[in-house]
């Protein structure tokens, strides 16, 4: 039977590290993250977790680390925040073009300046470009699923593809909620060993690993990567798909859809505001209002056709960011969003808002006031200027 | 797109050249045998390991040979010319 229990979000990241039992973990500890790390470590020196732990002296090198590891077939993991992700940028862009499976999380921290430890998804949504799948959890039970179901994904002979779980930093990364910890049979059932034949570092099959390649070559791996990013919008929802059979849980995959039948306004989430979303949703569907949530789960690849599905009928949809775009004066989903919808020609009118950031909070009153502006916004009938959720409103 | 390699991602294995860096070269290093004492100091100073060692008898190879000079420089008996490439 599945135990429950009562953790933060960043022993439910270690809890699901040690259900998968990765060869390889080096990580440098930052705030919001620095449990994970001790949570780890712990576990290592308790003789729960068998793997090899690196210490090392910087998040440069701990993503340097797991990619050499990677690179020798190891199954790997390591976790970062913010600056700490800014400091793995170089080995971070190669672990993805050189089709390594590391699963990262990123406990989402804004970026400085100003100085600022609390959460905001500005570190992880800034480097959405470069080359690994984003995937964006609600609470501490998704984030200890969504560990083990991201080397199923990474690992897929279709993907084959770096992976990250961000979630909230102190929002689910502190907060202690109740937690289902699967069993470890079950947990072996869902999730196969990981034999890489794409790239491997081995005396028996040499190779020659990164050389200089001209542009020609290079177009080609970043055309088979770009289609590897496609294929893993099927494999997140088969995967989603299984973890439900095996495990019992699902999510929606791709996206997640709440109270959406009939619904004529759609507030789109991402992360742990969710939460607070579908309460606000709850009392504007007990006053007859017929709205409803998308929550983007993955950022990338971005789930364009579902998403294209989900808002073929509403009358209007309003974004809310907890990040910026700098130069478009919105946040960088309400673009995705947008253009996602253009491609699919379901052209409705929008809102953007931008709240949360820096660890302010993005409360139900906020959302509530966030439906209004989705509903005065298809009364319009046109876009709205971006709307900033603030304390006095 | 109609595709080159076998791989999905940047490896070379099975004798592939990925890149033949000697196309890069202006002039090329020529090894005169009878000035040659043997020494090795050539194929100890190569950066990219393109002098062989053959029955004592030292060769280069020019696939990755960009011309750099370094033998030249280096070889106490001046045995190692170096000959500009033709159209370059």
């Amino acid at each position: 039977m599945q135990k429950i229990d009562v953790m933060n979000g960043n022993k439910a990241a270690a809890v699901g590290v040690a259900l998968v039992k990765p060869d390889v973990v080096a990580a440098y500890p930052i705030t919001p993250q620095t449990p994970v790390v001790e949570y780890l470590t712990q576990f290592a020196a308790d003789g729960i977790l068998n793997s090899r732990m690196s210490e090392v002296e910087s998040e440069l090198t701990a993503m340097s680390v797991v990619t050499g590891a990677s690179l020798a077939g190891s199954r790997t993991f390591t976790a970062t925040s913010s600056q700490g992700l800014s400091l793995m940028y170089e080995p971070y862009f190669r672990a993805s073009t050189l089709r390594l499976p590391i699963v990262m999380a990123i406990i989402n921290r804004e970026m400085i300046s100003p100085q600022s430890v609390w959460g905001g998804q500005q570190d992880s949504i800034s480097v959405r470009d470069a080359g690994w799948l984003q995937i964006y959890v609600e609470d501490n039970q998704e984030v200890l699923d969504m560990i083990i179901q991201a080397y199923r994904i990474a690992e897929d002979k279709r993907v084959l593809l770096p992976i990250n779980i961000c979630f909230d930093g102190f929002y689910l990364s502190h907060m202690t909620e109740r937690v289902l910890v699967p069993e470890q049979e079950k947990v072996d059932e869902f999730l196969p060993k990981y034999y890489p034949e794409h790239i491997i570092l081995d005396p028996k099959r040499p190779m020659a690993v990164d050389p200089l390649t001209n542009g020609d070559l290079l177009m080609e791996y970043r055309y088979k990567h770009l289609q590897a990013q496609q294929n893993a919008l099927e494999v997140i929802d088969e995967a989603d798909k299984l973890y439900g059979e095996v495990l019992g849980r699902r999510y929606g995959g791709v996206i997640e859809e709440y109270r959406m039948e009939e619904a004529e306004l759609a507030l789109i989430t991402m992360g742990s505001m969710t939460g607070a979303a579908k309460e606000a949703v709850d009392l504007k569907r007990a006053e007859g209002v017929k709205v409803g949530i998308v929550r983007l789960r993955a950022l990338r690849p971005f789930p364009k056709e579902r998403l294209c599905k989900a808002l073929a009928d509403v009358k209007a949809f309003g974004v809310v960011d907890r990040n910026v775009s700098f130069g478009w004066n919105t946040g960088v989903t309400y673009q995705e969003v947008k253009s996602a919808l253009y491609e699919g020609q379901v052209v409705v009118p929008s809102v953007p808002l931008i709240g949360g950031l820096g660890g302010e909070d993005l409360t139900i009153p906020m959302m509530l006031g966030a439906i209004d502006s989705i509903k005065d916004t298809a009364e319009a009938g046109k876009n709205k200027e971006c709307i900033w959720l603030t304390r006095e409103g | 797109m109609k595709f080159k390699s076998n791989y999905i991602v940047p490896i070379g294995a099975d004798g592939i050249h990925i890149l033949n860096t000697g196309d890069w070269r202006t002039q090329r290093p020529v090894l005169n045998e009878e000035k040659c004492t043997r020494c090795g100091i050539c194929f100890m100073y190569c950066p990219v390991n393109s002098i062989e060692k053959h029955d004592k008898k030292f060769i280069i190879s020019y696939d990755y040979c960009k011309g750099c000079g370094i033998c030249s420089h280096e070889c106490p008996s001046k045995a190692i010319d170096m000959i500009p490439e033709e159209g370059k």
